[in-house]
């Protein structure tokens, strides 16, 4: 049989090229350029001063555990994932005195990271829930609206970042939640929102929170940066735990991925906080319907050491520390960047840089900056003008100075 | 308990700080106990006073929401754990026992695990498809390494969730490219095979399999359903192995089934879940699919790595797409990156390590390969003791060879739900309502009380 079978004899003759993910996509483009002075600030994973990707020491630890303890098996976990790690996984988003934990309305399932709770959740929601349009930010995750869609949800935005002020369009946000259907779903980044790193104040939260009661909106919160954002766990799950102070219902997908850098293990979980604790035994069963089908039961490696660190009183500890490096790492990053930026005299308001919070950072640089940059200064970022804070370095601030420098000034 | 309560309105500092930010200072004036710690009951954290309820949605928006049933093949292991009889067995879940019936950890699996270890590898994000070094390896195993497709790049193979996630990913494109297309599916098939597609939005039908009457193949019975289906149809096959029958067809009759799905341009789907681990030789149980393959045909492979490599909760595997060309490979890969992405990003690494640690290195392939003789050594040895035990203590004539005829981890009883009820009900010998029992679950020492359970359903009950 020759391989030179023309394509007509192909039953994938029509199947197209896709294009390549435009986050994912930097990576593999920057990958591709020779230059020595290239610089990756796509993809959000951290990085070390030296530029190196980081794992935990308590990461390590937690791993020599599991592997040198002989009475560990890899049987497949229950559908809904490791129970342990379940429950600790809850405890730490909601708070470990959490009533809706304690009156069991919580049903915790482990997925895939953030993606894959997203996606369980959308899917039952598209499957068991009236409303089936869910509210997502203007701008978000490039992955969400792909996310929603496949799930089988029909994808609105409401307006959330301001060009002009680089900060939040607390108005244009409210008018449009405040004109969605009576009981939409709506997308809640629970800090660190990306790709602008705005996030609205304990006043605005509760202004938002408010409204949505008022409107029985289904709030849908994407918890991506917690302990990463600001360095301190219980502060970056405030806007959830407001929510569920108030009694309501609400959905949360956790990603263990930066905030223990366990980016490829795919750890994280979806959790379905009910009214009552014989609905949400109810809702876990329609969950596992879901999973069944999709890959059967989670992966164990990843959620074994979240649970190893999370249940042993050093090891959590160990981790905050290790935490708040990272987090207090990114935010000596703005500094050095907007210090930087002023002291260049790059024109330009470059304070946004200091006020955003968490991974990234929204330069306000448009496409053709953006381009230019990657062209000329081998600078790689996603074309929004998202840069993730957790790739540089102070060796690399000069070079990104120069880079925004010579964009803002040539290019319009 | 008495908990120390932050109250939003009375954090003094500005509300126009974030969020996080007025947190933070309440948090540093608050408590002794400043750390979470989250292993215990720990009361002294802080939580928000009870906002007044402006909440409009007073009953649960999920309350029609209906108790789904739990799930027959994985809830038959939680119906036995909750069994407290002494000579309770579980042949539920196909998962590898040993003699004393314990879950097993390959030893070259350990061993890679160190290796990984020392090596400190990173753990950062794998691309879409996957971890390269195992995309490569996989294809070799399945299609064998000197094979010319795999030279031609005519193989798209993107690293999946273990079988479940392969079959997933294959549902949806075939939902996506082959509209209205349907999958033949065998009658009986793996229990979820019908909720993957049903999900997927794929139609599918079913092609007669099993025979009752023979406990064997229904072969023409299969031919002709398959010939009966609209041309260009997806026809899925179990590589070896098959689940829940145990019952394969011979090179021959796969030989006339290749015939039959070329002549109405259907296309072959293979599920391998059980490759080196049906007759301890990965490359006869591969033979199935290298035939169609040799042939030129396009074709789809779901890899399982669960049992073979005993790496079940890892959730390792692969789909393969053999396409008539390079570029149409590259393409459908493309396509398969675009699926998995708004599903779960990108592939977990631990397993796929795993496998090309073991695969990659001659010394670890070859000790896997002597681990494998011995699972499925052990499986050949109860199905041949549970045989000369049912011979022992029926006495009606009849005939149970077909245990020995079928293959790899499951026997298909012939039991019917009320006698598989009764296995459960009378014996606590734990099965799922088909009829299927798993071997890898069965002792040695436990045959002659399953030959007992079985020849008392079988004979006793309706």
């Amino acid at each position: 049989m020759s391989a030179s079978s023309d394509h007509a004899n192909s039953v994938f003759a029509s199947v197209v090229q896709a294009p390549e993910d435009p986050i994912l996509g930097v990576t593999v483009a920057y990958n591709k350029d020779p230059s020595p002075d290239k610089l990756n600030l796509g993809v959000g994973a951290y990085r070390t001063e030296e530029g190196k990707p980081l794992v935990l020491k308590v990461v390590r630890k937690a791993e020599q555990l599991l592997v040198n303890d002989p009475s560990r098996v890899k049987e497949y976990l229950p559908i809904t994932g490791l129970a342990d790690f379940n429950k600790l996984s809850a405890k730490l988003i909601f708070g470990a005195d959490s009533l809706a934990i304690q009156e069991n309305r919580v049903t915790t399932v482990q997925c895939l990271s953030g993606t894959g709770s997203l996606r369980v959740g959308a899917e039952f929601l598209a499957r068991h829930y009236h409303q089936r349009t869910i509210y997502i930010p203007q701008p978000t995750w490039g992955n969400h609206p792909k996310v929603f869609t496949l799930a089988g949800l029909s994808v609105k935005t409401y307006r959330y970042y301001s060009p002009n002020t680089r900060g939040l369009d607390f108005q244009g946000l409210l008018e449009d939640l405040g004109s969605a259907p009576a009981g939409a779903i709506v997308l809640l980044h629970a800090c660190a929102h990306n790709p602008t790193g705005v996030d609205p104040t304990s006043d605005q939260w509760e202004q938002i929170r408010q409204l949505m009661r008022s409107k029985g909106l289904l709030p849908f919160f994407d918890s991506a940066y917690q302990g990463f954002a600001s360095g301190s766990l219980d502060a970056d799950a405030a806007s959830v735990r407001m929510f569920v102070a108030d009694g309501g219902e609400c959905l949360a997908a956790q990603s263990y991925a930066k905030n223990m850098g366990l980016y490829g293990e795919r750890v994280g979980a979806l959790s379905i906080i009910c009214k009552t604790a014989e609905v949400a035994s109810r809702v876990e069963s329609q969950l596992k319907l879901v999973i069944r089908p999709m890959y059967s039961n989670p992966p164990i490696h990843g959620a074994s050491i979240v649970a190893t660190v999370l249940k042993d009183r050093d090891l959590y500890n160990e981790w905050t520390v290790e935490l708040k490096a990272m987090a207090d790492r990114i935010i000596s990053m703005r500094k050095q960047l907007f210090d930087a930026l002023q002291a260049r005299g790059t024109p330009g308001d470059w304070s946004h840089i200091l006020k955003q919070i968490g991974m990234f950072t929204f330069t306000g640089l448009n496409a053709n900056q953006v381009a230019f940059m990657t062209k000329e200064y081998h600078i790689y970022m996603t074309s929004d003008g998202r840069i993730s804070m957790a790739g540089l370095s102070s060796r690399t601030v000069p070079n990104l100075t120069e880079a925004i420098h010579a964009a803002v000034s040539s290019v319009a | 308990m008495a908990s120390a309560m932050l109250s939003l309105a009375s954090a003094s500092p500005s509300a126009s700080l974030s969020l996080q930010e007025n947190l933070k200072i309440s948090w540093k004036r608050g408590t002794s106990s400043r750390i979470n710690f989250l292993g215990s009951d720990f009361s002294k954290t802080k939580s928000f006073t009870r906002t007044s309820m402006t909440v409009a949605v007073k009953v649960s928006r999920f309350n029609d929401i209906t108790m789904a049933p739990p799930d027959p093949i994985l809830g038959v292991s939680e119906a036995f754990k909750a069994d407290t009889h002494e000579m309770k067995l579980n042949l539920g879940v196909g998962a590898y026992r040993t003699e004393d019936l314990q879950p097993y950890v390959l030893n070259v699996v350990k061993k890679a695990e160190n290796l990984m270890l020392e090596r400190e590898e990173n753990k950062e994000y794998l691309p879409i498809e996957g971890l390269a070094a195992f995309n490569k390896v996989t294809a070799e195993l399945m299609f064998g390494a000197d094979n010319a497709l795999i030279q031609q790049q005519r193989v798209a193979t993107v690293q999946g969730l273990s079988g479940t996630g392969s079959l997933r990913l294959a549902a949806a494109l075939m939902e996506r490219y082959f509209s209205g297309a349907k999958v033949l599916i065998s009658s009986p098939t793996w229990g979820n095979h019908k909720n993957i597609f049903n999900d997927a939005r794929v139609p599918w039908s079913e092609y007669r399999y099993y025979d009752p009457k023979t406990v064997g193949l229904d072969f023409d019975g299969m031919i002709s359903d398959i010939k009966a289906a609209p041309d260009g149809s997806f026809v899925l096959l179990h590589g070896c192995a098959h689940n829940p029958t145990g019952i394969d067809p011979t090179p021959e009759q796969w030989e006339k089934i290749a015939d039959v799905i070329q002549e109405k341009n259907h296309i072959p789907f293979f599920d391998v879940a059980y490759q080196g681990f049906a007759s301890g030789s990965l490359d006869e149980d591969a033979s199935s699919v290298r035939l169609f393959a040799a042939r030129g045909m396009e074709l789809l492979v779901a890899q399982s790595y669960s049992k073979n490599l005993g790496l079940y909760a890892e959730r390792i595997g692969a789909i393969n797409i053999v396409c008539a060309s390079s570029d149409a490979a590259a393409r459908v890969k493309s396509q398969l990156k675009r699926l998995a992405r708004p599903m779960y990003s990108n592939p977990p690494i631990h397993g796929a390590r795993i496998v090309s640690n073991v695969v990659g290195n001659p010394e670890l392939f070859n000790e896997w390969k002597e681990e494998m003789e011995m699972m499925a050594g052990r499986i050949k040895s109860v199905r041949q003791k549970l045989y000369d035990s049912l011979c022992a203590k029926d006495k009606s004539g009849k005939d149970w060879s077909f245990i020995l005829k079928q293959i790899g981890m499951f026997s298909f009883t012939g039991l019917n739900i009320t006698q598989s009820e009764n296995m459960t009900n009378k014996w606590h010998v734990y099965m799922t309502k088909d009829g299927r029992i798993s071997l890898a679950g069965l002792s040695s020492a436990k045959c002659e009380y399953l030959a007992d359970a079985i020849v008392d359903s079988y004979h006793n009950v309706k």
